[in-house]
């Protein structure tokens, strides 16, 4: 059987699944995938690869007593195996107060995020991809170190209830480190894509180039609190942290930045700039995403932050029960919206400011403040009188991105971005923000 | 670099990627599949590859199992048992390596077609080589096994008598204070079959254990809250690392725990320091000197020294990502290069009992040793396999080589990385007495360093300021800043070696696609001057 099945084969399988099923409740879930990557530094190739996975996994519950078992072997026999399993271990399970039975079908929209031109790469497609990459670099005498890496696959769902799901897409991700050849410059890109039609490994090695020859004996400023323009790579690492931590239950429980004193919550609070919204929604054509969560449950558009207010926590399906709201499922994307400044005329209307493309090795320090720590890195640039003057030694900073989206100055065009710290996706537009603070010098090139 | 875990719908709990196929309790305990049958499907594998052209093959099929017990105050949140087993192929055709990696390989056809799909790679990228791969040469070993010394194995372990831990030890911070707690139970039983065209047939089984939990107390007044993650390490251990026994507690201002952990006695102590948190005084922001627990510095040696002396960073591999190394080839090669002062003294290993490193063999093929990176502060040596190492002038690979599935491609990964003990007898209470100004770190926190390992910023669970000599209450909001080579010459004392204790991680992130490894690093508690402390609160 082949490894990607069509909506079809998927929904006859799960029916198959199903009819095993002795339990009160049962859901399945089902995946299957191809992954295909290309790796290289110092301009040449170093691991490769290509993987096939599957699985099937079974939900059963009798009552509140829950058990999952998953197997990767599709043929009858095995497909009865595994739904027997989950059934043994449910029944050996201590009942869970916090198990919701699983819902009612339900109906989805229609997003597309399945491009050919991705499903077709071979190994060949690949390695022309990346040669036209490397030519640029090496001709500059560049080290470039780079990976391109693609997916095809398909998740589906069908529960005991009758609902059904499913979802096929592809994505690909370039990224590409160029470092000058004395080590005293580098620069980086990272595009993600579902068509790799829409992927120019040329166009976007470019950026990297330019970068790692600007960067080239960068000057030492003082720590202290600067005007800085993000470019959207770099405000994605930082704005995650908001889009991870937007759960009703961490809030309501007082142990969250979402947390007010007295058992209460931000939600409908202002608590950024008033240009800020954020909102996730599955059919956006630049980034399209599933239709439906693991559980089954619809995603539609949904306002995150609008106009700085607090419009949605994510609510699981048993703590809104609790608290007698809608559930709100976590988002599967993440969209940012802007404003109309190219990122030169940003650079133009400051008097003085640091240009940061990229931060690196972002963590929580305090989850209360949402303060991060991190670093600038691959290309940081001093912005003087509208003009950029010369490259910057990097930075480490202490900076929340709440207190950051409150000094909001400007916002850019926004535009699909690779997170650099969890490979996610997002739309986000480059932004200008007061009183950044960096806190001390990295020698790191 | 240490993942955080974080994600749309993160745990509350830090460092938890669950990766796998979930599958019921007994399926844990099959016994995978029969060696005679693994070396046929391996024959396949290294058969095909050589018949389409090449000239170095590794097989290795691996049965990975896992199981979390995951609970939150009185409630067992969920029980999941995955599996993942497959089949993974590594070549060298025409200079270039490929990789090609199959779910459920239960056949001859199935690894052959694995081995195909690697050639194929291999000669596509080709072109993309500048110069063939040099592969260090390396004996077979036949066929031979090795068994991680575990004395009881996690997953014959009933899952109701880990319940019963966890629903205890949640039960305990709830009754001294806590408003909330998060308990998990992490094993993992790695099955790994190594086959090569040198004539290794190479069996493995390898365990691993962590138990976790975070306390959380909030002030109802303020709405602020505090948390203390447990002093627990992972280890390359089976369940009897929760047997407590009195001579694995290190006791002093808060107990901590050498080979065996008691969860119950940590959790009741978190419990009352997350109070002690929340009224503890605010860091005044400046020059300290540091006394670190091993609980704490194993993940400043992680950063600090672990990675800078990788030498595919070294050389530029993972420029796109995990990044390069201040550590260069030419400071090495002075062979006076001061990584540290004369106290510092830093070791690789992939022997010691009981580490996560620990294995008979690596991923491909090699026995492993202990070796020397940092000798009374000279940089001497970096950590390499075989395709680099001829780099550093060896003959032979160090043994560090490592893929965290049958579906990820083997490449240098950190060996169990640790500072040595001092040879001088001294205690942790000696080395406090002659502190002056000092803040003493236990647990590990918030943490952050650049891409050439530079500069960095960690943060802890437990900070006590040291006045005078003496312990003077808990601080809080603290975090320290410094630079890999002055940080390490600021070493001026370490406890010698009955204070000598593993800490480590599961997740060690490196490589693209992103892997994760297990590594421990020991120390004993160490003393390093005039460190830049940070004080980290802020207004909103």
């Amino acid at each position: 059987m082949a490894v990607i099945l069509t909506e079809a084969e998927a929904k006859a399988l799960l029916q198959k699944v199903l009819s095993f099923s002795k339990a009160d409740e049962c859901e399945v879930n089902l995946l299957g995938e191809i992954r295909g990557n290309l790796r290289y530094a110092r301009n040449e190739v170093s691991t490769s690869g290509a993987m096939t996975n599957k699985d099937i996994s079974v939900q059963s519950s009798f009552g509140k007593k829950v058990g999952v078992a998953s197997i990767d072997e599709f043929d009858d026999a095995s497909l009865e195996k595994v739904v027997r399993r989950s059934e043994e271990l449910a029944r050996l399970a201590p009942e869970n107060p916090e198990h919701v039975g699983v819902m009612e079908p339900q109906q989805y929209i229609k997003s597309n995020g399945y491009f050919e031109s991705t499903a077709s790469i071979t190994p060949d497609k690949r390695a022309e991809a990346v040669a036209k990459s490397l030519e640029l670099s090496s001709k500059q005498g560049l080290a470039a170190a780079g990976f391109l890496e693609d997916r095809k696959g398909f998740t589906a769902m069908m529960n005991s209830k009758g609902l059904f799901a499913y979802y096929k897409n592809t994505n690909v991700n370039f990224s590409l480190t160029v470092r000058t050849d004395d080590g005293t410059g580098s620069g980086y890109v990272a595009k993600g894509y579902n068509d790799f039609n829409k992927l120019d490994t040329a166009a976007a090695t470019k950026i990297a180039v330019q970068k790692s020859l600007a960067s080239k004996g960068a000057k030492a400023l003082e720590p202290g609190k600067y005007t800085v323009i993000l470019e959207p790579t770099a405000a994605a690492v930082l704005l995650e942290s908001i889009f991870f931590g937007m759960d009703a239950r961490s809030a309501d429980e007082g142990r969250s930045f979402f947390s007010k004193p007295g058992g209460k919550t931000k939600l409908g609070e202002k608590i950024v700039d008033e240009r800020v919204t954020f909102y996730s929604d599955p059919t956006h054509p630049d980034l399209p995403a599933a239709a439906w969560s693991g559980d089954g449950q619809p995603q539609a558009k949904t306002l995150w932050i609008d106009k700085g207010v607090v419009k949605n926590l994510s609510y699981s399906r048993f703590w809104a029960q609790k608290k007698g709201v809608k559930p709100v499922p976590n988002p599967n994307n993440m969209i940012m919206e802007g404003g109309t400044a190219t990122l030169d005329e940003m650079i133009k209307s400051t008097k003085r400011g640091i240009l940061v493309t990229k931060l690196w090795y972002i963590r929580p320090v305090d989850p209360q403040t949402l303060l991060l720590t991190g670093l600038t890195r691959d290309g940081t640039f001093y912005i003087e009188d509208g003009k950029i003057k010369y490259p910057i030694k990097n930075f480490r900073f202490n900076e929340s991105p709440i207190i950051m989206l409150n000094n909001l100055e400007t916002l850019g065009i926004p535009e699909r971005v690779v997170s650099t710290e969890s490979d996610q996706n997002y739309i986000l537009p480059p932004m200008k923000i007061r009183e950044f603070t960096f806190s001390s010098l990295s020698d790191a090139v | 670099m240490q993942l955080s875990g974080m994600g749309f719908g993160a745990m509350m709990l830090p460092n938890i990627p669950i990766v796998g196929n979930s599958v019921s309790p007994e399926a844990l305990l099959e016994g995978g599949i029969d060696v005679a049958l693994k070396k046929r499907l391996a024959d396949a594998a290294l058969n095909a590859a050589k018949s389409k052209g090449a000239t170095y093959t590794d097989v290795r099929i691996g049965r990975y199992l896992r199981q979390f017990v995951i609970t939150r105050e009185d409630k067992v949140q969920n029980i999941v048992n995955t599996e993942s087993y497959g089949v993974g192929v590594r070549v060298i055709a025409n200079g270039c390596w490929g990789f090609a990696a199959v779910v459920d390989a239960k056949t001859e056809e199935d690894t052959a077609r694995a081995a195909e799909e690697a050639v194929a790679i291999a000669k596509a990228n080709a072109r993309l080589m500048k110069q063939p791969v040099q592969l260090a040469p390396q004996k077979g070993y036949g066929e031979v096994s090795w068994k991680a010394p575990i004395e009881r194995n996690s997953f014959e372990v009933p899952i109701k008598e880990k319940v019963d831990l966890l629903l205890g030890v949640n039960d305990a911070a709830l009754k001294n204070g806590a408003n909330y707690v998060n308990s998990v139970l992490f094993m993992v039983n790695e099955q790994k079959y190594f086959a090569s065209s040198d004539g290794s047939y190479i069996d493995q089984d390898i365990h691993r254990i962590w138990p976790i939990f975070s306390v959380t107390t909030i002030d109802p007044k303020t709405g602020k809250f505090e948390t203390r993650q447990a002093l627990s390490a992972p280890v390359g251990m089976g369940y009897e690392y929760l047997q407590t026994n009195p001579k694995d507690k290190v006791t002093g201002i808060t107990t901590r725990y050498n080979k065996g952990y008691d969860m119950l006695e940590d959790v009741i102590s978190a419990a009352k320091q997350t109070k002690e948190k929340l009224a503890a005084k605010s860091v005044e922001a400046g020059k300290y000197d540091l006394v670190l627990d091993p609980s704490h510095l194993w993940l400043t040696i992680h950063e600090s020294v672990g990675h800078p002396l990788e030498l595919d960073r070294v050389l530029g591999y993972e420029a796109n990502f995990a990044g390069t190394s201040f550590a260069t080839l030419d400071k090495w090669q002075s062979k006076n290069f001061n990584y540290g002062s004369k106290e510092v003294n830093l070791f690789a290993d992939k022997t010691q009992v009981g580490s996560l490193g620990a294995v008979g063999w690596d991923d491909e093929g090699v026995k492993t040793k202990q070796w020397d990176l940092v000798k009374e502060g000279t940089l001497v040596n970096y950590q390499a396999i075989r395709d680099q190492v001829h780099i550093i002038g060896e003959k032979e690979s160090q043994g560090c080589c490592y893929a965290d599935s049958w579906g990820s491609v083997q490449f240098q990964r950190m060996a169990n990385v640790s500072l040595a003990a001092g040879k001088t007898p001294l205690s942790v209470s000696e080395m406090i007495k002659d502190v002056k100004k000092g803040i003493y770190i236990i647990g590990d926190g918030s943490f952050s360093i650049d891409q050439q390992r530079y500069n960095f910023q960690f943060g802890g669970q437990l900070y006590y300021e040291i006045k005078d000599g003496q312990i003077a209450g808990m601080l809080k909001d603290v975090a320290y800043q410094s630079n890999t080579q002055e940080f390490w010459n600021s070493c001026v004392k370490v406890c010698d070696e009955r204070d000598y204790r593993l800490g480590g991680s599961f997740f060690d992130g490196k490589g693209q696609p992103q892997q994760v490894s297990a590594v421990s690093h020991g120390s004993s508690t160490a003393r390093f001057n005039g460190v830049n402390v940070i004080n980290t609160a802020r207004k909103i």
